[in-house]
């Protein structure tokens, strides 16, 4: 479990994150979802202990990053795929990783072999693709078959294919129990991935719920209504207190009701139904529409 | 024991460290060749034999040792580093320690192939090793390179980038401790307190050459093995700020 306690991070003048609380449970992935510069990197950071908060804390199980004994066998994490040196290679790279935690050598063919890179593992880290560095940060992160994760956007730059694998591999993850954090600026991303939401906007907390209630809210509901009684149904559904406006082609659309409830209503009534649909809005505008003021605010500082 | 052990292979995982050792061994026993091969026969003394290991090699190590630091930093390794061993000071002294073995080791060895080649190249010329002054003259070398390390990993950590960290300690070392013996009167009694200044002069053989010896002139107030332990205790104090600068830093 990861716990942020009023998390703060300023640079001078300029607030990064600003008094974060959240928590992350084990045994589903949780996605970590905000604009570019939003503080998601920086919150991921200073969860491994790399930058030191300005005020308040995050524990991990109960114990800040730095106070962890060998701390790979108990937080995996891929902030950057390019942390390795390119003139190393990949297996080089992860036994250097192993010995320091006292993890056998085991381990390094293992992982190796859990994220499809035996084939090249004697190649140097600079020459491999973006899909195979992101794949080499994975190994390094599961090296200590560690309980909690952390990924920083790790399907940016990715094929369709790799987005899959990692998707996939993540999921599993949090099936075996352990506790997932994954950042990423796209929503629809998230909503494929993740089973909970933290949602940050420039540093503070938006909300923190499933996301599928993330998704029901930020999206509201609308019916598509088609009948040749509409003059009949519409005064009906406004009698109701439902919000009714003229959609395409003569149709209603009807904000605030549930297909369900339109249904009950027209057959109540004896109207005839030709079309009833309900429609969703996009992802992407809602997420717009709850972090675009964060967004806003943003530009306007860097004037 | 075991953070030693994870320095050493990251070190020799990468190429770097090999093809600084080369350079060193051929820049330092080269200039030692050079110097041989072209003193007449019988004439060349010990003191002649260490300009390349004290003087050019030394340069070549300094960077090797920065490297050791700033390449982590330019790739951040340093950051992975710092996840798997998040108490930054025992990682960082770890990464010294290996350093400075390797860089003493390796004095040694160019120090004692200098002294090699010239008897080969000067078989005439009486170059044994049997005075104490003689043994410090020659086997001290590897002590200088080993604390040296220690300097160039210090400006490494503190500078974070390599060509800012080269820069520094080349020029430190090769120009600015000799150009300051320019300032009229003082420039001496400066020099007599300058790391790399002292480090020569713990070095010094004091034979009847001035010509033989790196700070000669300048009117030192340490013995020799105190100038050693001068520039040994600058060395710990740049490190130990390093170290304070590196916990308290974002990484």
């Amino acid at each position: 479990m990861i716990e942020a306690i009023g998390l703060t991070k300023r640079y001078g003048r300029t607030v990064a994150v600003d008094d974060l609380s959240f928590t992350v449970q084990p045994g589903r992935v949780t996605g970590f979802l905000g604009p570019n510069g939003a503080g998601k990197s920086t919150t991921m950071r200073m969860i491994l202990g790399l930058d030191r908060p300005t005020a308040g804390r995050v524990l991990i199980d109960g114990k800040p990053y730095t106070e962890l004994n060998r701390p790979l066998q108990t937080v995996g994490a891929l902030l950057d795929a390019k942390w390795v040196h390119p003139n190393r290679s990949a297996r080089a790279h992860l036994k250097w990783l192993a010995v320091s935690n006292g993890l056998p050598k085991s381990r390094v063919d293992a992982v190796l072999e859990a994220v499809g890179l035996t084939q090249v593992a004697s190649k140097n880290a600079g020459g491999f693709s973006l899909g195979m560095s992101q794949r080499l940060g994975i190994a390094a992160a599961l090296l200590g078959d560690p309980k909690v994760l952390l990924f920083d956007e790790p399907v940016n730059g990715l094929d369709p294919e790799g987005i899959l694998w990692i998707r996939t591999f993540m999921q599993n993850l949090a099936a075996e129990g352990r506790t997932v954090l994954v950042s990423s600026h796209l929503l629809s991303e998230m909503a494929l991935t993740a089973s909970e939401l933290v949602v940050i906007g420039r540093g503070k907390l938006i909300t923190q719920s499933s996301t599928q209630e993330f998704i029901d809210r930020s999206t509201g509901n609308t019916v598509l209504v088609r009948s040749p009684q509409l003059f009949k149904l519409g005064p009906l559904l406004v009698d109701k207190g439902f919000t009714v406006r003229d959609g395409a082609d003569g149709a209603l659309s009807v904000s605030g009701a549930t297909s369900d409830q339109i249904g009950d209503i027209a057959a109540a009534n004896g109207v005839v139904l030709h079309e009833l649909s309900p429609q969703r809005g996009s992802l992407e505008e809602a997420f717009m529409q709850l972090t675009g003021d964060a967004v806003e605010y943003h530009a306007e500082i860097g004037k | 024991m075991t953070l030693l052990a994870v320095e050493r292979i990251k070190l020799f995982s990468t190429r770097s460290p090999y093809w600084c050792s080369a350079l060193a061994l051929v820049l330092g026993v080269g200039l030692t060749a050079i110097i041989a091969a072209s003193t007449d026969n019988g004439q060349l003394s010990l003191g002649a034999t260490q300009f390349g290991s004290s003087q050019l090699a030394l340069s070549v190590v300094l960077v090797m040792a920065a490297l050791a630091v700033t390449t982590e930093y330019r790739f951040s390794t340093i950051r992975a580093t710092f996840l798997a061993v998040p108490n930054r000071t025992s990682a960082l002294v770890a990464k010294t320690v290996v350093v400075a073995f390797i860089a003493a080791v390796l004095g040694e060895i160019i120090a004692f192939g200098s002294v090699g080649i010239a008897k080969v190249l000067s078989p005439a010329s009486d170059l044994a090793i049997t005075t104490g002054d003689e043994w410090r003259h020659v086997a001290g070398v590897g002590l200088l390179y080993g604390i040296g390390a220690v300097i160039a990993i210090a400006v490494g950590i503190l500078v974070r980038q390599t060509a800012g960290a080269v820069a520094i300690l080349l020029v430190w070392n090769m120009l600015l401790e000799g150009l300051i013996g320019i300032i009229p009167k003082v420039g001496v009694k400066i020099q007599a307190w300058l790391p790399f200044m002292n480090a020569n002069h713990f070095l010094q053989l004091g034979g009847d050459n001035p010509a033989e010896q790196a700070g000669a002139g300048v009117d030192f107030k340490l013995s020799q093995w105190g100038s050693l332990g001068y520039f040994a205790a600058i060395a710990v104090a740049l490190l130990v700020v390093a170290l304070i600068v590196a916990k308290r830093r974002d990484a």
